[in-house]
């Protein structure tokens, strides 16, 4: 299914139309799923009509898997009810928490990769297959902090995840870089690193400088477009790993929808390329 | 949860409203580094603008910069309860109310109401409205016994003493009548009998009508108690303006099995 999946967008509202009229090669749409979940009206009336012209991943953000509980039961079925009427292309969620004692606070927060936590959230993204009935995809957050306490490298954490559920994963490669500014690691090395085969999607997006402290904290604010070192980082993965469903994310100072394609359409080319040299 | 991990979410969590108070060793030694505010700068941004979004009435009415300062105090108080932060915010109107700086804006936490009516309507569940064709289908003797349910997206609300309705349209639609605002009481409707959200002022008689219809009572009684309400009240003027607005369901009584019973 994912085979036709070349480069996709992040959907915003102010681009519903331009999103249905475009025509692209391989082109998707993602969103986060709980925008979406709405007894009807006009928001999911927009869903449902793009979703009947190009593929639509659903990219949650408030599962909460790397928390100390079971995602919450109701919210699963409200994500199950949305599969069912979406029939998503892929699903994703993220290795962080963002809801604790029945309240959500909206970030990808973090969490000291321990053992325990990795039987937890094993645990969590089984639930969340099985409520859903299929495979999801776990997503590299960004990271600002040196947390104490890390009993596993973040890759084989995420390798040892997929190995146990059957779950892919979701490389985000603006989080490496950012994270790897931050923390102070080579982003290539962690990308050439990391189990291409278990890419199932490919997120890329734009950063900014910390207003304060500047260069030396960088932050994953989807506000500006993908900096030429992201998109080195991307041509490395690819040209090694080969193509896949690659998104393009923009939250903030959203531009015109042609200016998001354009990003579309130079990720689409990558992938394009990357898949010659493969057949080469 | 008693766990490790549990105690270090806990701690987190209280240290993203107040990172000065962390206990926790492991959380106050991230609450310190200067890149834990990027952390407490996202969720509270996340939820102002979520505010914002959910809001606009009020926003316009006060202001960018008073509405978000107002915002993040409310935040600080009652954090979203789960991801849909479309929904978030069903506590502001009341905020509001015991907000010292808006108590001399009286008619503010009402047009907050009218916000989350608004964004309640847009997101109901779509369902063919009753109209005057699927009235007239029905006998006349019929329609008093008729238990017509409010459409899942029709919201209504009371305002007295205040022109909340008018003060939230005019702001809403952002147009400056320059017609003088007549302080008196005012009724509300919010509909979406397709796919916009459609709002109509009505009287004390419609509102009291709804509120009998949504218990289950049949027309002639919804008649009775808003006539009671407002003993000058045209009934059918009342129900023939609720029925073009789409306040009612279509489907929910079928005409045909009532045209049938005995």
């Amino acid at each position: 299914m994912s085979a036709t999946l070349a480069a996709g967008v992040g959907l915003k509202p102010e681009h519903y139309e331009a999103a249905l009229d475009a025509r692209a090669e391989g082109l998707w749409f993602e969103v986060h799923p709980e925008n979406y979940m709405v007894a009807g009206g006009p928001r999911i009336g927009w869903l449902e009509a793009i979703r009947s012209r190009h593929p639509v991943s659903l990219h949650g953000v408030s599962l909460s898997l790397a928390g100390e509980a079971e995602p919450d039961a109701a919210h699963l079925e409200r994500l199950a009810e949305l599969v069912r009427r979406i029939q998503p292309a892929l699903i994703s969620e993220h290795l962080a928490w963002s809801t604790w004692n029945g309240q959500y606070f909206p970030d990808l927060l973090p969490f000291q990769r321990t053992t325990a936590a990795l039987h937890r959230i094993a645990s969590n993204i089984a639930r969340t297959q099985d409520a859903l009935g299929t495979a999801i995809a776990i997503e590299n957050p960004s990271h600002y902090l040196h947390i104490d306490g890390h009993e596993w490298d973040e890759i084989d954490f995420l390798a040892e995840l997929a190995r146990r559920t059957g779950c892919k994963l979701l490389l985000d490669i603006n989080n490496v870089y950012v994270s790897a500014r931050n923390l102070g690691f080579s982003a290539a090395d962690w990308i050439d690193r990391f189990p291409q085969a278990l890419v199932g999607e490919i997120h890329l997006a734009g950063h900014s400088a910390d207003p304060t402290l500047g260069d030396a904290l960088l932050i994953d604010s989807h506000d500006a477009p993908i900096t030429p070192e992201v998109w080195q980082l991307y041509r490395r993965f690819i040209e090694s790993a080969g193509a896949r469903p690659t998104l393009i994310e923009r939250d903030g100072n959203v531009p015109a929808f042609e200016e998001i394609m354009a990003e579309q359409e130079q990720a689409a080319n990558e992938l394009h390329r990357a898949a010659q040299e493969a057949t080469a | 949860m008693n766990t490790p991990h549990g105690q270090f979410q806990q701690a987190f969590a209280e240290a993203l409203f107040d990172p000065s108070q962390a206990v926790h060793p492991a959380v106050r030694a991230l609450a310190m580094q200067p890149a834990f505010a990027v952390y407490r700068n996202t969720v509270m941004k996340a939820c102002i603008d979520a505010l914002q979004a959910n809001f606009p009435t009020v926003a316009q009415l006060v202001g960018e910069q008073w509405f978000r300062a107002a915002a993040a105090l409310y935040v600080a108080a009652d954090v979203p309860r789960d991801g849909r932060l479309l929904h978030y915010g069903g506590g502001f109107p009341d905020f509001l109310r015991g907000f010292e700086p808006a108590a001399e804006l009286v008619y503010l936490p009402g047009v907050a109401q009218l916000d989350i009516l608004w964004r309640e309507a847009h997101a109901a569940p779509d369902t063919p409205a009753a109209d005057a064709a699927w009235i007239a289908r029905h006998t006349p003797e019929r329609i008093a016994d008729l238990v017509l349910a409010p459409h899942p997206a029709a919201r209504w609300a009371w305002f007295d003493a205040q022109p909340v309705y008018s003060i939230w349209e005019r702001n809403r639609q952002q147009s400056a009548t320059g017609v003088e605002l007549a302080w008196r009481s005012e009724g509300a409707l919010l509909t979406r009998p397709q796919d916009a959200v459609n709002w109509h002022e009505i009287t004390k008689a419609g509102c009291v009508f709804l509120d009998t219809c949504a218990g289950g009572a049949t027309l002639a009684d919804a008649a009775e108690r808003a006539l009671a309400a407002d003993p000058e009240a045209d009934i059918s003027a009342v129900f023939a303006t609720l029925l073009r607005a789409g306040a009612f369901t279509g489907t929910s009584a079928s005409p045909a099995s009532n045209e049938r019973a005995p």
